[in-house]
């Protein structure tokens, strides 16, 4: 018996610690979202979504740098989630024994935690250096070179949660291996496969470091890929930089705006895609 | 399991077979190490038509020996059945007939495999070609992610061209001949998930039969199913056997007993004895065949 009554205070004093760190955690993200919200809703108005960034002292919005953030990131996009796809197929379907790719797992791994600064730089290096101006496509190859890490792990994590027995079942049938792959694995994994690429995407809608160095910005609306491109964390990091009032108010809008669509996709990743998984 | 293993020459469940098809098995009792040793020659009886040859079949997965020098026949248009302990190499003897081992790059084969006549083993012989032709039916139902309707019109899309029509009548054959058509008629567009374990099973019995395959591999099809589902599927086996050679594996030799003309008991990786399967459960030769069953190593 007092085995037992030890067993349930030490089981007492662990769950309220445990429940303290979360307490713990949850409050400063509820004191940003909440800072956040007091200062950003107030200047979320119509004009942010219609009206160009203005100098000091007149006014204006964030159309053409919230335009620019959905261009970079759309062709981000476009170039990331094919490679990543194909990348994590053959890690996940024919590198399975192989030594080469268990190296290419680990790089990959080395890469999903790398700074994103240093990617900027790296782009900064090779595209901006090397073509003398910044431009919206390094921008969005910073961008792409952040995001293919992201798809390949949760890619071939989907890919190889597909039980091994399918892909028997469809080879059994006499199906070559890149049928039993498109029509059979990816349709399995494809709700895993799409939230991956919808958290990549939210990933690197915040990215402020790469896109400094590599689509820089623009005070005016541009949606000419080879220049510097207007978009949204850069124009809040230099807006929030600045001593005038006005910048501020939107630097907390974008800011504001940037963590709702982020919320978003998340949320969408969560409850519209998952249950579909339930399903199979 | 474990007090046993120091004392074996072989381990029971380990290794011999894929960990997937291991999984989920009900394990018998070792018998007496006696038994084990013996290497008598197999008691093997010889077929007048045969649609497949064994000949010295043996069997690796890496260094591991799973099979040992199999000989044997498997009639045409009959039913064989394979009995014998978890791990003795009956899955891993089916696995072979379709070459489906050579998925997982550690496994191979030596030896013959002769599909009237041919040998199936040899690498030029088409890989996709032959497994059109030998259609297999697993433990575990695997439906693919998508229709009724799709799943069974999967494995002929990949070799004919039918138009509409002609799809959707060989869809309701191969539907009519798994005895489900009556229960999905309605929801062919339904995703096959969503049936039943013992629907979902001879949903994949259509599948297998629709791309009209001449040898039905059947891997322990009713052990994962409640009786009332294997009772469908062992009707079905003997509905189909007068257009199919069939060959199935199975734990339950209540099922072999019922199903088969044949049966081949394995222990151990080696083939002990194949006979008619009355014979085979009335009056066997050896010694370890009527241990197994009569149940008495377990």
């Amino acid at each position: 018996m007092k085995l037992y009554t030890r067993r349930r205070i030490v089981n007492a004093m662990n769950l309220s610690i445990s429940v303290a760190a979360t307490v713990f955690g949850l409050f400063w993200l509820v004191w940003l979202l909440w800072t956040l919200f007091d200062n950003g809703l107030h200047w979320l108005r119509l004009d942010v979504f219609t009206k160009m960034t203005p100098p000091p002292g007149s006014k204006g919005g964030l159309w053409n740098a919230i335009a620019g953030s959905m261009i970079l990131t759309g062709v981000a996009t476009l170039i990331g989630t094919p490679l990543g796809v194909l990348a994590a197929t053959y890690l996940a379907e024919f590198g399975r024994y192989s030594r080469i790719a268990s190296v290419v797992r680990f790089v990959n791994d080395v890469l999903l935690s790398a700074p994103s600064i240093i990617i900027g730089v790296f782009i900064y290096e090779m595209v901006v250096v090397t073509t003398g101006h910044f431009s919206g496509w390094a921008g969005s190859l910073a961008l792409a070179l952040i995001m293919i890490p992201v798809v390949v792990r949760t890619t071939e994590d989907m890919m190889r949660l597909v039980p091994d027995t399918l892909r028997e079942a469809a080879a059994a049938l006499g199906a070559p291996r890149w049928k039993v792959i498109s029509t059979v694995v990816y349709r399995a994994s494809l709700t895993g496969i799409l939230t991956g690429v919808l958290l990549a995407v939210a990933r690197i809608s915040g990215e402020t470091a790469p896109l400094l160095f590599t689509a820089l910005n623009n005070q005016f609306w541009s949606t000419n890929m080879s220049s510097p491109m207007p978009n949204l964390p850069v124009v809040i990091f230099q807006f929030a930089m600045s001593p005038y009032e006005d910048w501020h108010h939107l630097a907390w809008a974008g800011a504001l705006l940037i963590t709702l669509s982020v919320l978003i996709m998340n949320i969408v990743a969560r409850t519209v895609l998952r249950p579909r998984r339930r399903e199979k | 399991m474990s007090s046993t293993e120091g004392t074996l020459p072989f381990q029971l469940t380990t290794g011999a077979e894929t960990p997937r098809a291991a999984a989920g098995k009900k394990e018998y009792i070792v018998p007496p190490a006696a038994v084990i040793g013996t290497e008598e020659p197999a008691s093997l009886i010889d077929i007048p038509n045969p649609k497949i040859v064994i000949r010295d079949l043996s069997f690796y997965y890496g260094k591991y020996r799973a099979l040992e020098a199999i000989n044997m026949q498997i009639a045409e248009k009959q039913v064989t059945a394979f009995i014998g302990p978890s791990g003795c190499g009956k899955s891993t003897l089916l696995r072979g007939f379709n070459r489906i081992y050579e998925l997982y790059p550690d496994q191979r084969a030596t030896g013959q495999i002769l599909l009237d006549g041919v040998n199936v083993l040899e690498k030029r012989q088409d890989l996709n070609l032959l497994r059109a032709k030998i259609g297999m039916v697993f433990q575990k139902p695997t439906p693919f992610p998508m229709s009724i309707y799709d799943n069974v019109a999967f494995g002929i899309r990949l070799y004919e061209k039918l138009s509409r029509a002609e799809m959707a009548d060989r869809v309701e054959w191969a539907l009519s001949k798994a005895a489900l058509w009556n229960e999905v008629k309605d929801k062919l567009k339904q995703s096959g998930a969503r049936l039943s374990g013992g629907q979902q099973q001879r949903l994949c019995i259509a599948r297998a039969i629709a791309v009209k395959p001449e040898v039905l591999l059947l891997d322990e099809p009713a052990s994962a199913l409640d009786p009332i589902s294997t009772a469908h599927i062992e009707a079905l086996i003997d509905e189909l056997k007068s257009d199919y050679t069939i060959v199935i594996v199975t734990h339950n030799m209540q099922q072999a007993a019922r199903v088969s003309d044949y049966t081949a008991f394995m222990y151990l990786g080696r083939m002990v004895e194949f006979g008619d399967t009355n014979t085979i459960f009335t009056n066997p030769r050896r010694k370890e065949t009527e241990d197994y069953i009569t149940g008495r190593y377990g």
